[in-house]
Parts: structure tokens; C-alpha cells; sequence
């Protein structure tokens, strides 16, 4: 964790540099007749991240924030492999969804999650990634009238059957 | 389990039905429900008007697939700009505009949007501005105004630097030898509020912002900016009667994505064609002071280029 | 008493028969939109406009306010049982109410949400009923100096919320302002921060997609992680007894956290540009500082839940006042029924009060009924949230994940913010890991918004002088009150330590 807490603050001190360098696009003083420019809010908030990055590596080398005190490392094995798989699992649901739809991406994701990770049987898995798209689509096309994404066109003349049943 | 089975029976019905009415596709009709952009914030005087219009389609059921309102004001208009152009199914998409239609692309170049390459679908009318202070103020007339003025340190509030307000108080610095302090805000309605709250001295307002406070003693009206007095403000004069030829409208018409199919077009056309001579927007148009002013296709590109001329002037002599 | 008339006129045409069933399906669909990250009233109160034109304009008044009081109960539901706020109005419920949850308590912490809010919204009514005309000068005498000295009484009440590394906590508090920056800038109209010119960001970065991303996916993925995926909530048990011992503890220990939120809830609400958000923190953060000890909240403590669920409520029907009486909406949703009320053919403002009397306390007595019935109808589902909680971990998560996604894109309807909704979950994982507080950030990017507009249009009236927030007559009194708030755990800290090297000096 100590590794990490000094370079989660240098990063963040990176980060408040580029946001301070970024809203120098705009005026980051006292316009006169106009007031603050649009720059001056962010910057010197921006400024005073860095300051705060400043005290919090400070605090690291007194060594009196809780997690430059623990020799735990940042992620276990285990911690690993719930990102990789959880995380991953998100990220292709996403990256789905310009593919196959919201709706297919929810199907696609739902049998990963149940039963590869959560090694529910296919029937739990079945019932529920069929009904939970079908609640939503119900949900949020027919009652809300949100269209949630609809992927590539090869889901059109699905959805706009669909459509035909709902309005 | 009878009731599954009806509900089979009905779904497979329903199915045979739209493969009925889909064979002969000739004209355009909306297969899924249309993106209604709206190119300000909710609550504005557009989003208003976005609104109605929507009501009315709906109330007549004149559309087969609803109209979603989507509001996409950021940056004077410009997400919904952006939104427009790289829309990935213009014959579903259309926007409800305001000035910044003209304004926003001279504006900010970069954006790359070029209106011409806008489907034109229709002009619902145009909404007048007027000048307005608070009661407490004794001002009643625009001589009495301008001689307060002229004494310094006077403070307006608008909806931004190179909004459709801001136009018309550069116009007045301008022609009156004026110096203004200008406090931009959020909306219209949060100027015509910090007006009657005197925060600030004096606003220009489209009647419609400012006709609560009106009512209620609190806003006076000086001037319109019209081309005729306003039916609803019969005593208050036009700056063209003081002697300036001037006049500026805030337009409130529709458009389509670029890229629209012409079938698409003229669907939309023909929709807010009807929508307009409704007696529900007629009643609007009176009840808002909206003025009236019908245009087709056309006419529109043509008025649009009038107007990009005309704001371009504005802009350039406001320093823009 | 031609008022209390007038009022029991509406309240009676709210029992009529088809009225009451108007309500009981608005209150149910309110509620569950309400639960749902990503949709609040704002999305029931604007698709069911139009559904309104085919009941009389009197009917349709009631279904709306029916919706808008189930979203406002819904917001703590999500809250409560998945740890998302389901609107920026609901963070503050997350504080206690999620620890409540996670200890066995949800019963305890949904049913004080319940009464809570039934309560603020009674307060509220009455309130309105009593002084509506009068309050409407107030709203008009906050200008932006008085807004704004408002917003920094709201971080001041916040300030100790982030726990004890006082650098996070400002970090955090710092970019939640500054990714509130993101998109246009409101005054200039000029684009800025936005990221590698990615048009994306133009709209700039909506609270829901920080808000779901912090709790929905970052928060969620922690817990997996941490509890190395062998979670066990304390098993809730729901039944009627349950639920009356629920509502005499939560009570018994919310009841003043109630009571303010119920009134400085309805103050806050009925300023146009503040609203229910700051409305909700603050009550909170009062409920906190005036409690017997104060170390308690933050660890689930009932009146951690009844602070802000009844301040959101009350400052909801507050939001109405500044609508009605003045023409001006005070949130998205109050300015759809606005719009509505133009097409009804009413015009809002100063003389509505006068005009259409019939109109004005038929909605309010609509308030009175859709209130009680929000309440019956959010206790009756309350077992289906808990049996909700009693789903097993590995199907709660994907449907939460799943809920996360979906209402990520809802809000802005655009997949730009999905992705930054992940990089956000994934950025808040490690954050969270190493002890940042992010809840600063998630209210810090809902009142950036006000903040900043407010702050550069006193200076500009003030011509560049700071000291306009301290001599206007409210003004003066909100920021000198802030300031000592926001000082005050500093002096306790130097205190401390002045007494501690005093002893070790003895």
C-alpha cells in the first residue's frame, strides 16, 4: 500500500497539472466588465489539488496516514483476479452494446456473470438473463419511451417489430 | 395460461398486421420513436415551446411513434448541434431552434457545423423582445431610461454574451452611447426573476418570461423590439416609432438532421404543418405574443440566409 | 378560512374514486422510477404529460403530483438497499442508511425513509398552505451573493463528513468542482476542459455518471474484492411487527434529525437555484453537528436517514412555491409541470394565487393525499426490497452492475458517459482502497454548478470585491455563520493539540 499511496498522489498531482495547464485555454484572472474568466474556477481549484497532493505525500513520509503504515500489498491474487473478471466482464458489456444492443450486451453479460462466475445453475441463469432484459425493455421503451441503444443495424428489423408491439 | 395464450394469439396478430402495413411502404412513416432535440435547457422559453408541440402531436395522435424530447443546450446550442450532425439516423431526428441556430456555428468555427446542410421543416413563429425594469424604479418611459443610464453604474442582466438579449442591449450601447454592466445568467426566466427581485435594474425579456410579473404590477414594459406594437403591450412603443430602424426576433422553428431523406422531410413538414394551424398553437402563439409567421421549406433557407448575414453584423459590431 | 375552503374543496376531489386510483398507480410508478438509478421524477413527470391531456386538466394535476411524491420515497430506496444514489437528492440517505443495510437493519433504515419523508412533506405542505404568497419575496430577495453564500454554508456542513485526512477530503471535494467545470461555460459560452477535444465531453460530466460509477461500479467492485466474494449481509427479516418497532426506533432516534430536515429542508427548497440537494446535505449535516454524538453518524445512525429523506421531500413540494408563485422552476422537474400548466392554459407568477385559487390549493390538496397514500404504498413494497437484499450475492451484483450501465446511459442518453461512468468505477476502486473519500466529490460536482455562476456574477456586480459577500444583509450573516463552520474543526484540532503539548510539557 505504501508504494501505491505515493504514486496514487503523484498521479493525481499529475492530473491537477494538466487540468491547471487545460483551463489556461480560457482566462484564468479578473476580466474587468466581464467578471472571472471562464478558466479562473477551475485552475485555482486545480491549484489547490496540487497543494493537497503536496500534503498527502508529505503525510507519507512522516508516515502518518493509515496506508503508508501498511505493508499490505495494493491487490492480491485474488484482488487481481476480481478486477480482471469483473472488471473485464463490464468493460466487454460495454463494448458490446454498440454491437448487439443494450439488451443483447445484458443477455451476454448476465450468463457470464451467473454462471461462469457466480456457477448458478443454467436454469437460474436462463430464467433470469431472458426475464431481466425483457423487464427493462418493457421498462424503459414501452413505459419510460427511453430508447436504450440498439447496436449495429442487423437489430433493426427486431427492434422495429418490437416497436409494432409496444406504441 | 389461457391468458399467455391470448396474449400469443394477439402478439402473432399484431405481427401480421405491421407485415400488412409495412409491404406497401410508399411514403415515411417513423419506425421508432423520434429524437426531439431541444436546443436549450429544460424550463426555457424553447423547451416550452418543444413541449407543447409535443402535447399537441400527442393529444391529436398525429405520429406513430411518440416524440421524445431530448434537451441538449449545452454551449449556447451547440451539443444539440453536434448531436444533429453526427446523428447516425437523421430521418428520426429534429431539433426545435432558437437563434443560436445562426449565432453559436459563427460563434465557435471550430465546431465545424454548416446550417445550410440542415433539413429545414418549419417555422412556428417568432417571439419579440421587450425591454423591461423594475416598478420601484419610476422609470416609465425609454427617455426617462435612457437618462438613467446615462448617469452610470447601470447593471442588466441576460442569458449570455452574444445571446439574442445581448444583441439588442449592444444595440442600445451603441446607438444610445450607453455603458452597461452586463450579468449574464442560466435562462430568461432566472433574469426576469433577479429582475423583480431587483438584483439587477433591467432585462430585455421575451414577453413570455416576463409576463407573470407583468401581470402582477412588479416589470414594466419601455420598448419592444418589434416591427409593430404588440397586441398584448398596446402602449408601448416601438423603437422603430423612437427612430431607430430596428427589430429582433428570437426564431422558434423546427429542423431536421442533415442528411434527412426527402420522404422523412416532407413527413415532418406536413406534421408541423398541421400542428401549426391547430387552434391549440394559434391560441399559444396569442396568449405568448409569439407573432405569427408561417414559412415552407424554401422561404426558410432562404430566411436562414438572411440571417446569418444579419448576425454576423451583430456579432461584429458587438466585437465578437 | 376561504383558503381551508378552497383546500378541502381539493383534497375532497382527490378522494374521488378515480382519482384515488390515479394516485395509487402514479405513487407505484413514481416509486420505481424512482428507485431506479438514472430516472428520477423528471422522467415520470415528463413522459406521462402528454398521457395527461386525456383525463380532465384536474385529474391529470393529481397523477402528476401522485408521480413526483412516489420518485421523491423511491430516491432512498436505492440508496438504502444497493448503495447507489438513485438522485443527487438521495446521496446524503446513502451515508447512514447503506451502513444500516449492510448491519441487517434495512427494514429499519426504509421504514424511518418512509416516515421521515411522510413527515417533510406534511411539514411542507403545511407550511406552503400557511405562507405561500408571503414566502414568494423571500426567493426574490436571494440574488447571486445570497445563493452563494448558501452553497459555501452547504460544503461547510460537509466538511467533516470525509473523515479524518483532511487533504483527501478537500482533494476530493476540489475535483468534484472542477469535472463540474467540465462542458460550456455557462457565462462565456466558451467550450473548456473538454479532454482531448472528445465531443463528448462538450455536455459535460453529469452528476449520475460520477454518482453510479463511484457507487455502482467502483464501491461494489471494492466490496467483492474486500470481502474476498463472501459477502453476508446479516439476513433481514420483514413482518408487520417488524415494521411498527421499526417505526417507533426509527423515530424514536430520528425524530430531531426529522424535524430539521423537515424545515430547513422547505427553506432551502423554495430558493430557485438551490433546491432539494443542498437542502438534503445540509439537514444533515445540521442533524449531525446538533446531535447527542455526533461519531455515531456516518456508521448508521437513524437520524443520519430521517435527516435528508425528510429534507428532500420538504424542500420538494418547497420547490413548487418559487414554480407557482413566481413562474420560475427550481428543478428539472418542476419545470415540466410548468410547461404543463402553460398548456393547461395557466399562467404561473404572481397572480396565479389570485386567478386561479381553484387550481392552486386543488394541487396542494392533491399533495395532502398523494403524500399519505406514497407513504402506505412505499411501506406495503418494502418486503420486496428486503427480499431483494436476501438474493444471493453473485445474482444481486450482475443485476446491480447491470442497473449501473443502463441508468448511466439513461440519464444522458449518450455512451460517451457509459465509458467515463467505468473509468470513473475504476478510478474510484483504487481511491477507495487507499482511503480517499469520494462522497465530497459526488456533492461537490451537483453544487459546482450553482456555485460557480453565483460566485463570478457577485463579483462581476461587485466589480471584483469580495467583500459584497459579507456586507449585504443576507448574505453577511449565511457566509460569516459558513466561515465559522468550516473553521471550527481546525480550532478544535489546534486546541487539541495546544492542550496535549501543554500536558506533556507538565
Amino acid at each position: 500500500m505504501r508504494l501505491a499511496e505515493i504514486v496514487t498522489a503523484g498521479v493525481l498531482a499529475l492530473l491537477s497539472i494538466y487540468l491547471m495547464w487545460k483551463s489556461t485555454e480560457l482566462n484564468v484572472g479578473y476580466i474587468p466588465d466581464e467578471g472571472p474568466g471562464g478558466g479562473f474556477w477551475p485552475f485555482w481549484l486545480s491549484g489547490i489539488m496540487l497543494i493537497c497532493t503536496g500534503l498527502i505525500a508529505f503525510n507519507w513520509f512522516r508516515r502518518t496516514s493509515p496506508p503508508s503504515q501498511s505493508t499490505d500489498v495494493l491487490l492480491d491474487g485474488y484482488g487481481k483476479r476480481t478486477l480482471v473478471l469483473v472488471g473485464g466482464g463490464l468493460l466487454g458489456f460495454i463494448a458490446l452494446i454498440n454491437i448487439i444492443s443494450m439488451y443483447g450486451a445484458m443477455v451476454v453479460f448476465l450468463i457470464y456473470y451467473l454462471r461462469f462466475l457466480g456457477r448458478h445453475s443454467w436454469t437460474l441463469t436462463a430464467i433470469l438473463s431472458i426475464s431481466i432484459p425483457v423487464v427493462f425493455f418493457i421498462f424503459f421503451e414501452a413505459l419510460m419511451r427511453i430508447t436504450l441503444p440498439k447496436g449495429m443495424k442487423f437489430t433493426e428489423p427486431f427492434y422495429n417489430f418490437l416497436n409494432t408491439i409496444i406504441y | 395460461m389461457t391468458l399467455t395464450k391470448r396474449m400469443f394469439v394477439q402478439m402473432a396478430g399484431a405481427a401480421a398486421l405491421a407485415g400488412a402495413f409495412a409491404a406497401p411502404a410508399a411514403a415515411f412513416e417513423p419506425t421508432k420513436p423520434v429524437d426531439f432535440v431541444i436546443m436549450a435547457g429544460a424550463g426555457g422559453g424553447a423547451d416550452q415551446i418543444a413541449r407543447f408541440l409535443q402535447s399537441v402531436a400527442e393529444k391529436k395522435d398525429l405520429t406513430s411513434r411518440p416524440l421524445v424530447p431530448n434537451n441538449k443546450g449545452g454551449g449556447s446550442g451547440a451539443e444539440a448541434l453536434i448531436a444533429l450532425k453526427g446523428t447516425s439516423d437523421p430521418d428520426h431526428t429534429i431539433l426545435v431552434t432558437l437563434n443560436s441556430f445562426f449565432t453559436t456555428p459563427l460563434r465557435q468555427e471550430n465546431l465545424g457545423i454548416d446550417i445550410q446542410t440542415f433539413t429545414p421543416v418549419a417555422m412556428m413563429g417568432v417571439d419579440p423582445f421587450v425591454l423591461w425594469v423594475h416598478k420601484d424604479s419610476g422609470i416609465t418611459t425609454f427617455e426617462d431610461w435612457l437618462a438613467k443610464v446615462k448617469e452610470g453604474g447601470y447593471i442588466m442582466g441576460g442569458t449570455g454574451k452574444g445571446q439574442e438579449d445581448s444583441l439588442v442591449i449592444t444595440f442600445l450601447e451603441q446607438n444610445y452611447d450607453l455603458d452597461i454592466k452586463y450579468i449574464p445568467y442560466k435562462g430568461g426566466g432566472a433574469v426576469a426573476k433577479d429582475l423583480a427581485g431587483q438584483q439587477i435594474m433591467a432585462s430585455v425579456n421575451n414577453p413570455a418570461e416576463a409576463k407573470g410579473f407583468y401581470a402582477s404590477g412588479d416589470v414594466v414594459p419601455l420598448v419592444a423590439f418589434s416591427d409593430e406594437r404588440l397586441a398584448a403591450f398596446p402602449d408601448v412603443p416601438t423603437v422603430k416609432e423612437l427612430g431607430k430602424d430596428f427589430s429582433y426576433y428570437n426564431q422558434r422553428a423546427v429542423v431536421g438532421a442533415p442528411g434527412m431523406s426527402d420522404e422523412a422531410a416532407a413527413y415532418y413538414q406536413e406534421l408541423f404543418k398541421t400542428i401549426y394551424d391547430t387552434q391549440e398553437w394559434q391560441d399559444y402563439m396569442t396568449s405568448e405574443s409569439l407573432s405569427p409567421l408561417w414559412m415552407g421549406p424554401d422561404e426558410q433557407k432562404a430566411y436562414w440566409n438572411t440571417q446569418v448575414e444579419r448576425h454576423k453584423e451583430l456579432l461584429a459590431a458587438m466585437g465578437e | 378560512m376561504e383558503i381551508l375552503g378552497l383546500l378541502t374543496d381539493g383534497v375532497l376531489v382527490s378522494l374521488m374514486p378515480i382519482n384515488i386510483i390515479l394516485i395509487l398507480i402514479g405513487v407505484t410508478l413514481g416509486l420505481f422510477i424512482g428507485a431506479m438509478p438514472g430516472l428520477g421524477s423528471v422522467n415520470g413527470v415528463a413522459i406521462l404529460l402528454p398521457i395527461t391531456f386525456l383525463v380532465p386538466p384536474g385529474s391529470a394535476i393529481i397523477f402528476l403530483a401522485a408521480i413526483y411524491y412516489g420518485a421523491m420515497y423511491g430516491g432512498a430506496i436505492s440508496s438504502i438497499t444497493l448503495g447507489i444514489p438513485g438522485a443527487s437528492t438521495a446521496v446524503a440517505t446513502t451515508f447512514d442508511g447503506r451502513p444500516l443495510a449492510l448491519s441487517g437493519r434495512a427494514s429499519l433504515a426504509l421504514v424511518t425513509a418512509a416516515i421521515a419523508s411522510f413527515i417533510g412533506g406534511t411539514v411542507s405542505n403545511v407550511l406552503f398552505t400557511i405562507f405561500a404568497p408571503l414566502l414568494a419575496t423571500v426567493a426574490l430577495a436571494f440574488g447571486p451573493p445570497e445563493i452563494f453564500a448558501l452553497m459555501l454554508l452547504a460544503f461547510a456542513t460537509f466538511v467533516g463528513l470525509g473523515g479524518d485526512d483532511i487533504p483527501k477530503t478537500i482533494l476530493s471535494i476540489c475535483l468534484g468542482l472542477v469535472f463540474a467545470a467540465v462542458g460550456f461555460d455557462e457565462i462565456s459560452g466558451a467550450p473548456r476542459l473538454v479532454f482531448f477535444d472528445i465531443t463528448g465531453f462538450l455536455h459535460g460530466i453529469n452528476f449520475l455518471v460520477l454518482a453510479i460509477g463511484v457507487y455502482g461500479i467502483g464501491e461494489m467492485i471494492w466490496t467483492i474484492e474486500s470481502t474476498r466474494g463472501e459477502i453476508t449481509t446479516t439476513e433481514a427479516r420483514m413482518s408487520l411487527k417488524g415494521i411498527i418497532t421499526d417505526s417507533k426506533e426509527g423515530m424514536r432516534r430520528g425524530w430531531k434529525g426529522t424535524a430539521i430536515g423537515s424545515f430547513l429542508g422547505f427553506f432551502v427548497g423554495i430558493l430557485p437555484a438551490a433546491g432539494a440537494t443542498p437542502g438534503s446535505l445540509m439537514s444533515y449535516g445540521v442533524a449531525k453537528l446538533m446531535a447527542k454524538n455526533p461519531k455515531e453518524f456516518g456508521k448508521g445512525h437513524p437520524g443520519g436517514v430521517a435527516a435528508p429523506e425528510a429534507a428532500n421531500n420538504s424542500a420538494s413540494t418547497g420547490a413548487m412555491l418559487p414554480m407557482l408563485t413566481l413562474g420560475i422552476p427550481g428543478s428539472p422537474t418542476t419545470a415540466i409541470l410548468l410547461g404543463g400548466m402553460v398548456i393547461w392554459g395557466l399562467t404561473p407568477g404572481p397572480r396565479l394565487f389570485t386567478d386561479q385559487p381553484e387550481f392552486v390549493w386543488g394541487l396542494i390538496g392533491s399533495f395532502y393525499i398523494s403524500n399519505i397514500f406514497a407513504l402506505i404504498v412505499n411501506l406495503a413494497f418494502i418486503p420486496l426490497f428486503i427480499w431483494m437484499l436476501r438474493m444471493p450475492f453473485t445474482v444481486l451484483a450482475p443485476l446491480i452492475f447491470v442497473l449501473s450501465v443502463v441508468g448511466g446511459y439513461a440519464a444522458t442518453q449518450d455512451m460517451h458517459d457509459v465509458w467515463l461512468m467505468l473509468g470513473f468505477g475504476f478510478g474510484a476502486f483504487f481511491l477507495r482502497k487507499l482511503d480517499y473519500p469520494l462522497a465530497p466529490a459526488v456533492l461537490a460536482i451537483v453544487l459546482g454548478p450553482i456555485a460557480e455562476p453565483t460566485l463570478r456574477q457577485s463579483l462581476l456586480l461587485s466589480s471584483g470585491d469580495a467583500t459584497i459577500f459579507f456586507t449585504r444583509p443576507i448574505a453577511g450573516p449565511i457566509t460569516i455563520i459558513a466561515i465559522i463552520l468550516i473553521l471550527l474543526p481546525l480550532f478544535k484540532l489546534i486546541a487539541g493539540k495546544m492542550r496535549r503539548a501543554g500536558t506533556t510539557q507538565a
